[in-house]
């Protein structure tokens, strides 16, 4: 009779385990929707305004290569060293233009850089909070001083944007931060949109940019592709794009509405809810455990003293 | 608990010609994680920012503690079950699993870029447990410090029983002059038994807790390691991107746990020429296909309701995998619903292998093969890099040997054979029927 009572109950324990489990994963399909601020600062990039001129890119590293841990990149092609030329973000390049060629006639230019999501993967997933979002800039920011370099917001980032200086004994993450500790706190601007010649690169509230990105698809229909890029993509981006070709083809991912993060974080939060359940069940086992072990010695004395 | 009775020394020589085979391994391996801290990850890895996580992650920790649950599931079974008979095999589980974890912790330092900020995870401020990693690294060190406290009442046991012979020897061989007087090493000896004396039985006492806990921590770390490619809903193929990758990781380590702990006791009879265990390992062997069709019924369900059914069957490079996983585990069970099969040393290392093989490419599957962070991005492990993880497991068997040798961890033969004729295993051995002894120990 105990016995089968106690079975039940285990398989109670593990079924409401497994439930949990469960549980979190269905939970993770109702979308609550977060919450987006519009105050938070970003960037505007048209590619249909852009030049190509390598300007923004040149101006980061002069202005971040220092705080920011950037240098100068030898291609393979380039024996004599006579290019800064890197072929992707990279562990010494922040930001980088790059052109998508579909005929000799259509192409487009396309800037790389931190989309500073409203609801940024890197910062859900970072185990020791060396990625922030600052409260009311919203820029996403990095900490090398705490940075234990496990690789976590490489993997968890849409746009492949944090990279990792596998050349380095001292390796750190590298990746926009706004200019946070340099231009942006000197200037009020990054050296990006600072410098851009060709106005490319609007610099501002994301509540403005998008306004000026609806009013110019607006102006010139004709010119752009309908949609204004990281408006909505994984739960929204402070910085947004423009462009008369296809996002994907420029390297742009399709990435839906919601957030990665938003996903992932529910079903944490439903297995750890103020750490009940771990608790719980480890007070159950414990209950077990000890009940099993005194049967089990009392079993034993009883052996002993027949034994003698 | 007088269990210390039911574990014996294996009795033999350390210094084998294998031993000393597996050392080179070690050192080679050892050799190019002395290159990768003075020339960078870069220098020994062919990972890359697309694919940041190579077969360190992947094998070391994500299957490597996955293969160490041996330790959790005979825990599971012994503690909470309460099947005593399974008693005798849990040292030897016990020792690989911490064996399994340490090095697991060990690959970490060896992959993290930042070592040395590694403390940030003691300082409160910077918590943050939204992050599946988080919750990993800190169920996984509380799991190892556990393992050694399980671990302990083994060496403690030695310490108590020993007669130094060594240390003897060893003063004995070094010159009179620098060699410490006899009569005081003995004494300080003596101190080192007293203290080991009476710290054995008051750690008995509470031994019990922490073995709970060593069965709460890894259900709560084994379930995060799936949980940590949640957030990869881009990357990740829909395969095997689901909601359900906590409880299936969970599962995927109970069936790999008990499978593990059988070819653990297979391979050990056989290479230290001991009679099978066949008893426990028949039973053992009963109750991984519960397990199995669980997680297959998960998969295969969660897979329909997605809608993904037909991504498993397109005959391309990802279903093939995902293929080759599920029919692994499926084929092993298949093999144990037959009785016959599990009475039957040759079979049950088979599904045993099967069933290990098909959870460990499960996990590859999620973190590496399914992992696809888009275009132009590829990752097959370097020879340093597999060389590295070779040493690391490489040091875990000789270690694994070395430890057998030194303390009572493999069930004592003698009493073993002795133990169900006392009917212990009778009683509580519910639905299965004992084996006659006389078959149990035929091989
Ligand atoms: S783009 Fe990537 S690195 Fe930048 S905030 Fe978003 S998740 Fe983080
Ligand atoms: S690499 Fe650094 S910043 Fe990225 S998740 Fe790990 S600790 Fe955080």
């Amino acid at each position: 009779m105990k016995k089968t009572s106690r079975r039940d109950f285990l398989k109670l324990a593990g079924a409401t385990g497994a439930g949990l489990l469960a549980c979190g994963a269905g939970n993770a399909l109702a979308n609550e929707g977060l919450q987006v601020n519009n105050e938070e600062l970003g960037m505007l990039y048209d590619a249909t305004k852009c030049v190509g001129c390598k300007a923004c890119m040149s101006a980061c590293k002069r202005v971040n290569s220092d705080y920011g841990s950037l240098s100068y990149e030898k291609a393979k092609f380039d024996e004599d060293g006579l290019w800064d030329a890197p072929s992707d973000l990279s562990g010494s390049t922040r930001t980088l233009i790059k052109l998508f060629k579909e005929s000799e006639k259509r192409w487009s230019y396309v800037k790389y850089s931190c989309m500073h999501c409203q609801k940024p993967s890197c910062v859900s997933v970072c185990p020791v909070s060396a990625m922030t979002k600052e409260k009311i800039s919203g820029i996403v920011d990095y900490n090398k001083n705490t940075c234990i370099g496990c690789r976590y917001c490489q993997i968890a980032c849409p746009y492949n944007i944090p990279k990792f200086q596998w050349e380095k004994a001292v390796p750190q993450i590298v990746k926009c931060d706004l200019c946070k500790a340099t231009n942006l706190r000197e200037k009020g601007i990054t050296a990006c949109a600072e410098t851009c010649p060709a106005g490319a690169i609007k610099f501002g509230k994301r509540k403005d940019l998008l306004e000026e990105a609806h009013q110019r698809l607006k102006d010139a229909p004709d010119k752009y592709v309908a949609h204004v890029y990281g408006e909505h993509e994984g739960g929204g981006t402070n910085h947004l794009y423009l462009a008369s070709m296809p996002f994907n083809k420029l390297g742009l991912p399709e990435i839906k509405p919601e957030a990665p993060a938003e996903f992932s974080e529910k079903i944490q939060h439903t297995i750890y809810k103020g750490f009940i359940a771990p608790v719980a069940l480890y007070s159950t086992l414990c209950f077990i455990a000890v009940k099993n072990m005194k049967k089990h010695q009392g079993h034993d004395d009883d052996h002993k003293k027949g034994d003698k | 608990m007088g269990h210390s009775e039911e574990f014996q020394k294996l009795e033999g020589k350390i210094f084998t010609k294998s031993f000393f085979i597996l050392l080179s391994v070690v050192l080679l391996g050892f050799y190019f994680v002395g290159v990768r801290y003075v020339k960078g990850i870069g220098a020994v890895s062919n990972m890359s920012d697309g694919y940041p996580w190579g077969i360190w992650i992947t094998y070391d920790v994500a299957t490597g503690t996955a293969i160490a649950c041996g330790g959790y599931a005979v825990a599971i079974l012994v503690y909470i079950r309460n099947r005593m008979q399974y008693h005798p095999m849990i040292r030897s589980a016990i020792l690989t699993s911490m064996f399994g974890y340490g090095l697991a912790g060990f690959s970490v330092m060896v992959d993290l870029g930042r070592p040395w900020n590694a403390y940030n995870f003691f300082i409160p401020s910077k918590w943050q447990a939204n992050s599946a990693m988080f919750e990993v690294a800190l169920c996984v060190m509380a799991y190892s410090t556990v393992l050694i406290l399980e671990f302990l009442p083994a060496i403690l046991t030695s310490i108590e029983k020993s007669k130094w012979d060594r240390m003897n020897a060893i003063r004995n061989w070094l010159h009179p002059k620098i060699a410490p007087d006899k009569k005081t090493m003995e004494d300080k000896l003596e101190m080192v038994r007293l203290g080991a004396a009476w710290l054995n039985p008051r750690l008995n006492k509470v031994l019990i807790f922490f073995i709970v806990l060593g069965i709460t921590l890894p259900t709560m770390h084994q379930s995060s390691l799936g949980s940590l490619l949640l957030i990869a809903s881009t990357k990740l193929h829909p395969l095997w991107h689901t909601g359900f990758l906590p409880l299936l990781f969970l599962l995927n380590c109970v069936f790999i746990g008990y499978s593990i702990a059988i070819l653990e006791s297979i391979i050990s009879s056989y290479s230290f020429k001991r009679p099978f265990e066949i008893e426990e390992l028949s039973g053992l062997a009963g109750l991984i296909p519960f397990v199995t069709v669980i997680w297959l019924t998960v998969v295969i369900g969660d897979l329909s309701y997605r809608g993904q059914i037909h991504a498993a069957l397109k005959g391309d490079f990802y279903s093939g995998w995902f293929m080759t996983e599920f029919l692994l585990v499926a084929g092993g069970s298949l093999i144990l619903f037959f009785k016959k099969c599990r009475r039957s040393a040759r079979w049950l290392f088979i599904s045993a292998s099967m069933i290990v093989l098909g959870g460990a490419l499960y996990r590859f599957n999620v973190y590496l093969i399914g992992f696809n962070p888009g275009q132009g991005w590829k990752y097959f492990p370097s020879f340093a890099e597999v060389m590295i993880t070779v040493g690391i497991v490489a040091l875990e068997i000789l270690g694994y040997k070395v430890f057998v040798a030194l303390f009572p961890v493999l069930p004592n033969m003698d009493l073993h054979g002795g133990h169900k004729k006392k009917g212990h295993a009778k009683k509580h051995k519910g639905a299965e029927k004992p084996l006659p002894q006389t078959e149990a120990h035929a091989h």
